[in-house]
């Protein structure tokens, strides 16, 4: 359906990465959101306050990110989009009541704008080291959804598929901006509001005596039923059947974790969205995200004037990991190179569907600023050698 | 002498069936454990007030009473450890036409859900909060609480704890709440009247209800079966309506003041919402309507 037009704020903006992103959950038909003051992630939720109660929306500051995250899981059962925003020490908090949102397979939006860690870290300053912690922080088998923007314009634009695929999939959706992109002011399009496709919360049409809130029928997406419909369901963060039931044993253990991580792995290629450049007939190609993408190009401008055939794969969905392409392409060139803001992170997810058949370089920065794009350069040099 | 008395009782005559998920029955909490008395204290309060069922929503955090929100006919959330209260906040918020119950234990609370509680009663959120006080962690194997008495033995207090407990009525009271009671579950007719008066009421209302846990308490501090508990009660508990909260502590087996402590009507966080709003942006506010944010095909 078109989005509700009450929420999109159509024009052409000059806006920095979160406000772009608070505008894009609006427009996304966002109307709830509970948060805790973090930077760099704070002007999300100081947008969304501003504009919240002229949209039908309501904005609650809790008392801390354990609170907003159960916050938003329990608004979400009534139907209606909600969002929290935070950075890392507030991201590690709220892990565990991500895990009941994937558990009781609740939609709902976690901002993450990642700042250096571990720890206190650089609060100020920019980092891309949460991106394991987003695929694996809460305990507990459980695949996930991520997307991660690399401007202003996309942290808009990219919203729109959050708030949809959380609705799609019965599933938190994690949105892995960066320090640099939530603060870096841009030119940002909001488009008309019947140009925005959002999917709306589903509601089932079975009779309450009938309903069974985890029952699923061929597809994986169990139906949903929101508090206060006379459906009277129940559940919980424990192992539990169809009927939303606790049952302690081996058995109802597997049918519901193996279907809670198939719904996402069995369709990470539906679900995966990346931009590629240049990639056909390449001999090394980057895999990047975020801030770091833009570095990026121009190591490769600096590259491809020294005549190395580089290509680029952009990951607008860095979760579910588009496993397939990246396996194809390892046995096509002679190296991935990831450069990123950590130490190593999804350079061993390349280095895992490479499988060994070609090496997947790192290009680290250990945060707090981005690469020097001869860095980068240089790796793809030697790369291609 | 004891004596066994022989009746079978048809589940679906039971007054309170109705509220309860008798496909789950039976439950899990032990023999005269005191959380089902309060249950049925609950249902019976629901049934008499004619409140329409359908909107009404149970939240229940982890522990013996966590389980709760699981036994009841009623949309019923069970969340994580000490996050009832936030989770409940949500589900309000996103649709402000519900009547959300909560229902927690001492540990989950007031020990680790502790920052929710006193900022929920600070805000006067529109919520029924119950809370099944046992002085122990049942769940786990009977550790410390927050609310074990002085002295009173628990695992990992074998020596006795030294710890100062809380007084839970005047947290919640100095903190704002609207609606503050406590009872025994020995007490079912004035908790059954205290339930039926906060579900009429609106803020946040918390109401203590001391119970029995006969398997870990009772059996570490030798007080006997929960029976014996119940007669502790009755011989020490005072009705005291209206007395000032900083004297309602709980020592070891001793006195329990009960009674009704606070009952004033305050704003409410929506009721001052509204207002606030309405008065500083006029026409432009868009309220979220009662019937909540979800955005209709």
């Amino acid at each position: 359906m078109k989005t509700d037009p009450l929420g999109v704020l159509t024009g052409e903006h000059y806006l920095d990465g979160d406000y772009a992103c608070g505008e894009g959950a609006m427009a996304a038909g966002c109307r709830f959101v509970a948060g805790y003051p973090i930077t760099p992630s704070t002007e999300v939720v100081e947008r969304i306050s501003q504009r919240f109660p002229m949209i039908g929306g309501t904005f609650i500051q809790m008392e801390d990110e354990l609170a907003s995250m159960a916050a938003i899981v329990g608004a979400s059962w009534t139907g209606v989009k909600s969002m929290t925003v935070t950075s890392g020490p507030g991201f590690s908090l709220m892990m565990e009541n991500i895990g009941l949102a994937a558990m009781m397979e609740t939609p709902c939006v976690v901002v993450n704008v990642q700042r250096g860690g571990p720890s206190t870290g650089l609060p100020t300053m920019v980092g891309q080291a949460d991106m394991m912690q987003a695929r694996w922080g809460s305990h507990g088998d459980y695949e996930i959804i991520a997307l991660c923007p690399e401007s202003p314009q996309e942290a808009f634009d990219l919203m729109t598929d959050a708030f949809n695929l959380a609705e799609e999939y019965r599933t938190p959706v994690l949105f892995m901006m960066d320090e640099c992109v939530g603060h870096m002011t841009e030119k940002v399009v909001i488009p008309d509001p019947d140009k925005i496709d959002i999917v709306p919360r589903k509601l089932t049409r079975a009779k309450p005596e009938e309903y069974k809130p985890y029952l699923v029928n061929g597809n994986m997406i169990p139906e949903f039923a929101r508090a206060g419909d006379g459906y009277k369901f129940h559940t919980t963060g424990l192992t539990h059947d169809e009927k939303g039931y606790p049952v302690m044993s081996e058995e109802c253990q597997a049918v519901l974790v193996k279907r809670l991580v198939d719904k996402i792995r069995l369709n990470a290629d539906e679900i995966a969205k990346y931009k590629e450049d240049g990639v056909d007939g390449a001999d090394v190609v980057l895999v990047t995200y975020g801030i770091t993408a833009r570095v990026a190009r121009m190591g490769i401008d600096l590259a491809r004037k020294k005549g190395v055939k580089v290509g680029v794969i952009r990951l607008q969905i860095v979760w579910p990991f588009p496993e397939k392409r990246i396996r194809e392409l390892a046995g096509k060139i002679k190296a991935f190179v990831v450069p990123e803001i950590n130490y190593g992170q999804i350079v061993l997810e390349v280095e895992r569907c490479a499988a060994g058949k070609v090496p997947a370089i790192l290009v680290s920065h250990m945060g707090g600023g981005v690469h020097n794009p001869e860095d980068i350069r240089d790796a793809i040099l030697e790369a291609a050698k | 002498m004891s004596k066994v008395i022989e009746r079978t009782i048809d589940a679906t005559e039971h007054p309170i069936s109705p509220y309860i998920r008798m496909d789950r029955m039976p439950h899990i909490w032990c023999p005269t454990c005191g959380i089902g008395t309060v249950v049925k204290c609950y249902a019976t309060a629901l049934d008499e007030s004619g409140i329409d069922i359908n909107k009404v929503s149970i939240v229940s955090g982890i522990g013996c009473t966590g389980r709760t929100a699981g036994y009841m006919n009623l949309d019923g959330f069970h969340t994580t450890h000490g996050r009832a209260v936030p989770f409940a906040t949500g589900l309000k918020l996103g649709r402000p036409e519900l009547l959300v119950t909560v229902f927690s234990g001492d540990g989950d609370l007031v020990g680790i859900g502790g920052n929710h509680f006193i900022h929920a009663a600070r805000r006067n959120i529109d919520l029924l909060v119950i809370l099944i006080n046992n002085f122990i962690y049942g769940m786990t194997g009977g550790q410390n609480a927050p609310t074990t008495p002085i002295t009173a033995k628990t695992s990992t207090m074998p020596f006795g704890n030294f710890e100062r407990p809380f007084n839970i009525p005047h947290l919640a009271a100095s903190c704002g709440a609207s609606y503050v009671a406590r009872y025994t579950s020995l007490h079912v007719r004035r908790m059954t009247k205290a339930f039926k008066e906060a579900l009429s009421r609106k803020g946040f209302r918390f109401i203590e209800i001391v119970t029995p846990c006969s398997t870990l308490y009772a059996r570490l501090n030798k007080l006997g079966t929960g029976l014996n508990l119940i007669n502790y009660y009755e011989k020490s508990s005072e009705i005291r309506n209206g007395v000032d909260t900083r004297d309602i502590d709980i020592s070891f087996q001793d006195k329990i003041i009960c009674g009704k402590f606070i009952d004033e009507e305050r704003p409410t966080f929506l009721d001052m919402m509204h207002d606030h709003y309405k008065r500083t942006l006029g026409d432009r506010y868009v309220p979220m309507s009662n019937e909540g944010g979800m955005i209709r095909e």
